[in-house]
């Protein structure tokens, strides 16, 4: 059953990727990445990992993606024109791609002691994945805050730079 | 319990409860008609059925006789598609919706794990399911204006994808003083931690979550796309916002989206806030001996407590003027946000030292 529904979905995710770098339409793209994200959800929530599943879902394919589509929208972006690439790119990108999965999975495997996950219905709670991050996990969670919080700041400063004061700005078209 | 059985079970509790919603649907579009017309001094309809009962059927009617046809400047995948997400979201939400008790009769004569009643499916994360479905509910909204390929269609789902992300935030936010107060994500659990003392366990009483509350009804007013926030389909500015387009059935289906994400919402401020299927009274009241009162009382209590949701959102439609864009954005970002996360600090801080 789960085995079933794991090759379904995985299946989902890659039909999901593949055509998101087939199609021309960004808005094409952009709904295959939602497929790739929502599939990978599910397959999350195989693992026994329901919280990351849902907050996949609501992050990722919920809020990234419609900013994604909705900038697309809004700058209304036509097709693409199919070019046939750079020679250098094909001969150097396949193998660094190969290289680099290999990498990852034997790194992977090396932590699992090279022995497979076991697809079931047993399930993490949420409560115990939040005594992980914040007992053991605590400073990587919270380095990793500061630098959203960094992140969040340097856009807010290359957004207003240039639009003059960006405060008295704001508060013009409140007011009027 | 074997596989079978369970899917069987199962497709019946989707069947009932599918059947159920469609009906609420479309009796409260009658609702609101109704509700509205008294508000402006008139009487809403009355004439098809005693009392205009019958009306949605018949609008239901008249939308599958219309002619259904597409605009040829259109993105035709995503422009069928659009309707179906719209709708689809709005009914898969309800699916984690507790209703009533799971043991049903004195001393729980249909324990937990036999027949599971008044709930389609019991998940962990609950609440979760349910933001995570309606996040997903936007894309219907915002490829159907970018599909019908019209301006004004445009412009409405670029307000309400800006406008949906926006307050989502604020919108999850106010529900974490809940999630705080209860200990768990799963809606039986909330239910059941504000179930004793009657009103006085309420999260929005007892619990001290009116300032959650208030920030949960602004917030669910915008993500459903309702008035005063009802810009993404403002008719005075875009004819029809994101669905000047569609007609037909396609139309009539996201009507229907939108009437059913109200039930929803309401059923989750019911859950959250109100003490979900509980009596006001709490245990005042002796439990009835009846299996069949005993099931369902606090269907009733549910019912009622989400009808008044219902009613509170037509009253304010009757009431509110429509915000303006700039507005909309400034309300959203400084001041529910803030609010929402004062909530957050002063009651995990009133936990930490109770």
């Amino acid at each position: 059953m789960h085995l079933i529904l794991f090759f379904l979905f995985a299946g989902f995710c890659l039909a999901g990727a593949i055509n998101l770098l087939l199609q021309s339409h960004p808005i094409n793209s952009a709904l295959s990445l939602i497929v790739v994200m929502v599939s990978l959800a599910v397959l999350y929530l195989m693992l026994g990992a329901e919280f990351l599943a849902a907050a996949q879902v609501i992050v990722y394919a919920g809020a990234i993606m419609v900013l994604f589509t909705f900038v697309v929208m809004l700058l209304n972006a036509g097709r693409e024109d199919r070019t046939r690439g750079s020679k250098a790119a094909r001969a150097v990108g396949f193998p660094a791609v190969v290289a680099i999965l290999a990498m990852l999975a034997t790194v992977v495997l090396q932590a699992q002691g090279w022995s497979g996950v076991i697809l079931g219905s047993h399930i993490t709670s949420t409560e115990e994945v939040s005594k992980v991050l914040f007992t053991e996990l605590l400073l990587p969670f919270e380095v990793t805050s500061v630098l959203v919080l960094i992140a969040i700041l340097g856009a807010v400063a290359l957004a207003t730079r240039g639009s003059g004061n960006p405060t008295a700005n704001g508060e013009r078209t409140a007011g009027k | 319990m074997t596989i079978l059985q369970f899917v069987l079970w199962s497709l019946l509790k989707v069947a009932v409860v599918t059947v159920v919603m469609l009906m609420g649907i479309a009796y409260t579009v009658l609702l609101e008609r109704k509700l509205v017309g008294r508000i402006q001094n008139r009487y809403g309809p009355n004439r098809v059925g005693p009392f205009g009962l019958l009306q949605p059927l018949v609008d239901g009617a008249k939308s599958f006789l219309k002619e259904d046809l597409i605009p040829t400047g259109v993105y035709k995948p995503l422009y069928l598609l659009a309707p179906i997400l719209s709708l689809g979201c709005a009914l898969i939400s309800i699916g984690v919706v507790p209703f009533g008790e799971t043991t049903v009769g004195p001393g729980g004569l249909v324990k937990q794990g036999a027949l599971s009643f008044f709930q389609i499916s019991d998940v962990n994360v609950g609440l979760l399911v349910i933001l995570g479905v309606t996040s997903i509910g936007v894309y219907g909204i915002a490829l159907a204006g970018w599909s019908s390929n019209n301006k004004y269609s445009l412009l409405g789902s670029l307000r309400s994808s800006a406008q949906l992300v926006s307050y989502e935030l604020a919108l999850g936010l106010s529900l974490v003083g809940v999630v705080l107060r209860a200990g768990s994500l799963n809606l039986r659990v909330i239910v059941e931690s504000q179930a004793h003392h009657g009103i006085a366990s309420w999260n929005i009483f007892g619990g001290f979550q009116f300032l959650a509350f208030f920030i949960y009804l602004m917030a669910a007013y915008a993500e459903t796309n309702r008035s005063p926030f009802d810009l993404p389909e403002a008719e005075s500015e875009l004819t029809g916002g994101y669905h000047t387009e569609y007609s037909s059935m396609k139309f009539a289906m996201f009507f229907m989206a939108e009437y059913g994400n109200m039930i929803t919402v309401g059923c989750v401020a019911t859950l959250l806030f109100l003490g979900g299927w509980t009596s006001p009274l709490g245990d005042l009241i002796p439990a009835p001996q009846n299996i069949f009162v005993h099931a369902l009382v606090p269907m009733f209590w549910f019912v009622i407590k989400v009808f008044s949701f219902l009613c509170l959102y037509v009253w304010v439609r009757g009431t509110l003027p429509r915000f303006r864009y700039d507005q909309l954005m400034n309300f959203g970002w400084r001041w529910l946000m803030p609010l929402a996360i004062l909530n957050i600090v002063v009651t995990s801080l009133w936990l930490a030292y109770r």
